[in-house]
């Protein structure tokens, strides 16, 4: 198995009281430089698998391993995996170069190579010389690239991406999304995407996950689950009759 | 890690419960027992013999019906300018809705002493109630129209106006339009307003002991004088007993009634709520609120700062160059500026503590990580954190008098004595201030900060504390001015030789003399000018989804 980016194997996460079962018995894998996107109706545990992965809540059982190493019990802010929130979740005391600063300032790189960095990442999301900018000034497609430069910054080798397109109207959305697929080409990233669009999905994704009720019912590539959906609810959330 | 967050906060809550239990649990507990158990043995003799005896059933009786018609005329005068506030838009509105605190946060030997400058002896209004119950309701008044005016009337602002013109287009005249629709809405914020002036005006100190004479004196005054000047510590406990319970029951019944009476309704913002005024009666009622505002609040406070100006050689600032002195024969040792120093250091002191803990218990309280943040535990401990705002000053200053002048923990001769008790007093405040600033941080941003590499630690450093930042410096500003101008439980602690500006007041108010009066006006000013710098400074951080006290 060491030839995937990652392995998840057997995700197991429990809410509760009252026991609620978030995600049940994930698992699957990403290549070096894979995008799989994640579809699924809210409430799916889609998010919930995200969060699992960079270590924000705690698994009951199974393993994650990344690049060979487990990381099933490192915490969150040692794992270096980058997270794009839904609604982008910025620093609202920060401005924009402080909030994509912020994971390099984590990793204690010095100054200069910060704010060069920091140029670097907005001029690579379209947005030179926002730097000083305060980010209750943004439009909400500033915002997601702001979010986006952020998560980026520390040059994490897997990006998860919640529902990033998610407050954005169709044109600007369309847009992004192809600017989004060409950054994590261009920085030879891995990652995961979760929607609930089947178009952003099909638009972005290398491979496509569907889930359902904290269940992984399909893994394959776009046109293999279009032309053989595994079940009934994979065709019926494809859109087919 | 989600075990590992529970136990920090678990270790986060236990400075603040430590030091609640140790200064306030364990004082009281000792003036409980001294009142029920006096030599060991327990008995309700002590407290049979004080209630039996008519000039004590005198005091509870003044004490709770001054109260009562306090919080009576609070509430008449209060509503129109709650109104006002909630429907009206008017220049200067927003400054007005800021200064309305000043009296509040006066420090109740200001708020005597200015009352002094114009109903005294002498004084600008040539109408003399020094010593009457007619000083003591005004004062009163003075001290808690903003509680009213502001706790109804920004609930006011969120009722849609569209339902009282529904209401009026329904054929309900002016009056059935406010009984059947607005009352009912803002029932639980009067509530919560009127208990609030009840409580202040039930364990009222600093303003029956100066303004009220020998004839008027509240349980709280009756508690001092038994312990000060007649050292009888065990009717002093009885009668803090009787006042805790009432405390209590007054406490239960709000807590009851707010949880029975809320209504809950779609809540408008401000602005789309308030207007000019459209008619002469409506412009009417706006000059005549504030004139009355006027009359009421400011004509005191002008008339304090303007007096200490006043010498009998005219005009000049002999009352404050003659501060300086301590002067031979003068019951103080020290001179008054000196008081001035002591404050600062005390509340310094005092606000360090107050936020070092309540930092720690909201956080305890608050918690990382939403799910757990309605536990049992953080539940127990917000409680916990309320608790002194259910007992007086003068209780807690009883309470320091028995229990820690004697080991194992001789305190009486400690700096740290005021600080801990202004402390104690100050820290419900602090905790209900930095509690709905820390509630109200988006957990995404921790998540955001952790994913980015950020250490538990990092992230209260550079996410919490930056955006609670504004908070804790209101909190600071709150604690800070709390302990300026506290004066029950001071009257019991401070040294002779190290008085407060509060104590160096009353002092002056004690000695015969129009200098000595002059000084205390001038003390008093300089008292009042600090608090408002304070209260400036919280004005200018106050976040804006704090609540209003």
């Amino acid at each position: 198995m060491q030839t995937n980016f990652l392995d998840l194997h057997e995700l197991t996460v429990r809410f509760g009281p009252p026991a609620n079962t978030a995600i049940d018995r994930v698992s699957f894998s990403i290549g070096f430089g894979e995008i799989v996107a994640v579809l699924g109706a809210s409430g799916s545990g889609k998010s919930t698998l995200l969060r699992a992965i960079c270590g924000l809540v705690a698994l009951e059982s199974g393993t994650v391993v990344l690049e060979g190493v487990d990381i099933t019990t490192t915490p969150t802010h040692q794992r270096g995996v980058g997270l794009m929130f839904q609604d982008h979740a910025l620093f609202p005391h920060l401005s924009v170069s402080g909030n994509v600063a912020f994971g390099l300032r984590m990793a204690r790189l010095p100054k200069d190579a910060r704010d060069l960095r920091v140029e670097e990442v907005l001029q690579l999301v379209g947005l030179g010389g926002f730097e000083s900018r305060s980010v209750s000034s943004l439009s909400g497609g500033e915002k997601q690239r702001v979010a986006l430069a952020r998560s980026i910054a520390p040059s994490p080798r897997l990006i998860l991406l919640d529902e990033p397109m998610g407050s954005l109207d169709r044109i600007l959305r369309d847009r992004l999304i192809s600017d989004l697929h060409d950054v994590i080409e261009e920085l030879d990233m891995s990652a995961i995407y979760v929607t609930h669009d089947r178009t952003e999905a099909f638009e972005i994704a290398d491979r496509l996950a569907i889930m359902e009720m904290g269940r992984l019912l399909q893994i394959d590539a776009p046109p293999t689950v279009e032309s053989a959906p595994a079940s009934d609810y994979v065709a019926r959330l494809l859109g087919h009759q | 890690m989600n075990t590992g967050r529970v136990r920090w906060r678990v270790l986060a809550a236990a400075p603040p419960l430590l030091f609640l239990g140790l200064f306030f649990l364990w004082p009281v507990t000792a003036i409980i027992l001294r009142g029920l158990r006096p030599n060991g043995v327990w008995t309700l003799g002590a407290f049979s013999e004080v209630l039996l005896d008519s000039s004590m059933q005198r005091v509870l009786w003044f004490t709770l019906w001054q109260a009562f018609a306090s919080t009576l005329i609070c509430v008449v005068v209060g509503l129109p300018g709650a109104a006002l506030f909630a429907r009206y838009q008017f220049r200067g509105k927003r400054l007005l809705w800021s200064a309305l605190l000043v009296p509040f946060v006066l420090p109740t030997v200001v708020v005597a002493v200015s009352m002094l400058g114009v109903f005294g002896s002498g004084g600008v209004s040539g109408i003399e109630l020094d010593g009457t119950v007619w000083a003591i309701l005004l004062a009163h008044t003075f001290f808690n129209y903003a509680v009213v005016v502001r706790t109804v009337g920004s609930t006011w602002s969120t009722i849609d106006p569209r339902l009282e013109e529904s209401a009026r287009v329904l054929g309900a005249s002016p009056w059935r339009v406010f009984r059947g629709v607005t009352f009912p809405l803002i029932r639980a914020s009067l509530a919560a307003a009127s208990s609030i002036v009840f409580l202040f005006s039930f364990t009222s100190f600093g303003i029956v002991l100066i303004l009220g004479g020998i004839q008027h004196r509240t349980l709280e005054v009756e508690i001092y004088d038994q312990t000060a000047n007649l050292l009888q510590l065990d009717i002093a406990a009885v009668l803090a007993i009787v006042q805790l319970a009432v405390v209590s029951a007054v406490l239960i019944w709000f807590g009851r009634t707010q949880r029975r009476r809320a209504v809950i309704f779609e809540q408008r913002s401000g602005s789309e709520v308030e207007h000019l005024p459209s008619s002469n009666r409506q412009r009417a009622f706006i000059v005549s609120n504030l004139v009355f505002m006027a009359l009421l609040l400011g004509v005191p406070l002008s008339v304090l700062a303007v007096r200490s100006f006043l010498t009998p050689a005219g005009w000049g600032v002999e009352f404050y160059t003659s501060l300086t002195d301590a002067r031979s024969g003068s019951t103080s040792f020290v001179s008054p500026i000196e008081a001035i120093g002591n404050s600062l250091f005390f509340a310094t002191g005092a606000t360090a503590i107050a936020l070092v803990l309540g930092l720690c218990a909201a956080w305890a309280i608050v918690g990382s990580n939403p799910v757990h943040s309605r536990s049992h535990s953080a539940r127990w401990t917000d409680t916990a954190m309320m608790i002194p705002l259910g007992a007086s000053a003068v209780t807690v200053g009883f309470g320091f008098l028995i229990v820690f002048d004697e080991p194992p923990l001789n305190l009486r001769t400690s700096s740290w004595l005021l600080p801990i008790a202004h402390a104690i007093v100050a820290l419900p405040f602090v905790v209900r201030l930095l509690v709905p600033a820390l509630r109200s941080i988006d957990p995404r941003l921790r998540d955001a900060a952790s994913t980015l590499g950020a250490s538990p630690r990092r992230v209260w450093l550079s996410v919490d504390m930056p955006i609670v930042g504004r908070a804790v410096a209101a909190a600071a500003g709150f604690a800070f001015a709390i302990s300026l101008g506290e004066f029950g439980a001071t009257a019991f602690l401070a040294r002779p030789d190290r008085p407060t500006l509060p104590i160096a007041i009353y002092r002056a108010l004690g000695r015969p003399g129009e200098v000595t009066f002059g000084q205390a006006m001038a003390l008093s000013t300089l008292l009042m000018a600090l608090t408002v710098v304070v209260m400036l400074v919280i004005d200018r951080f106050r976040p804006a989804n704090v609540s209003e006290f």
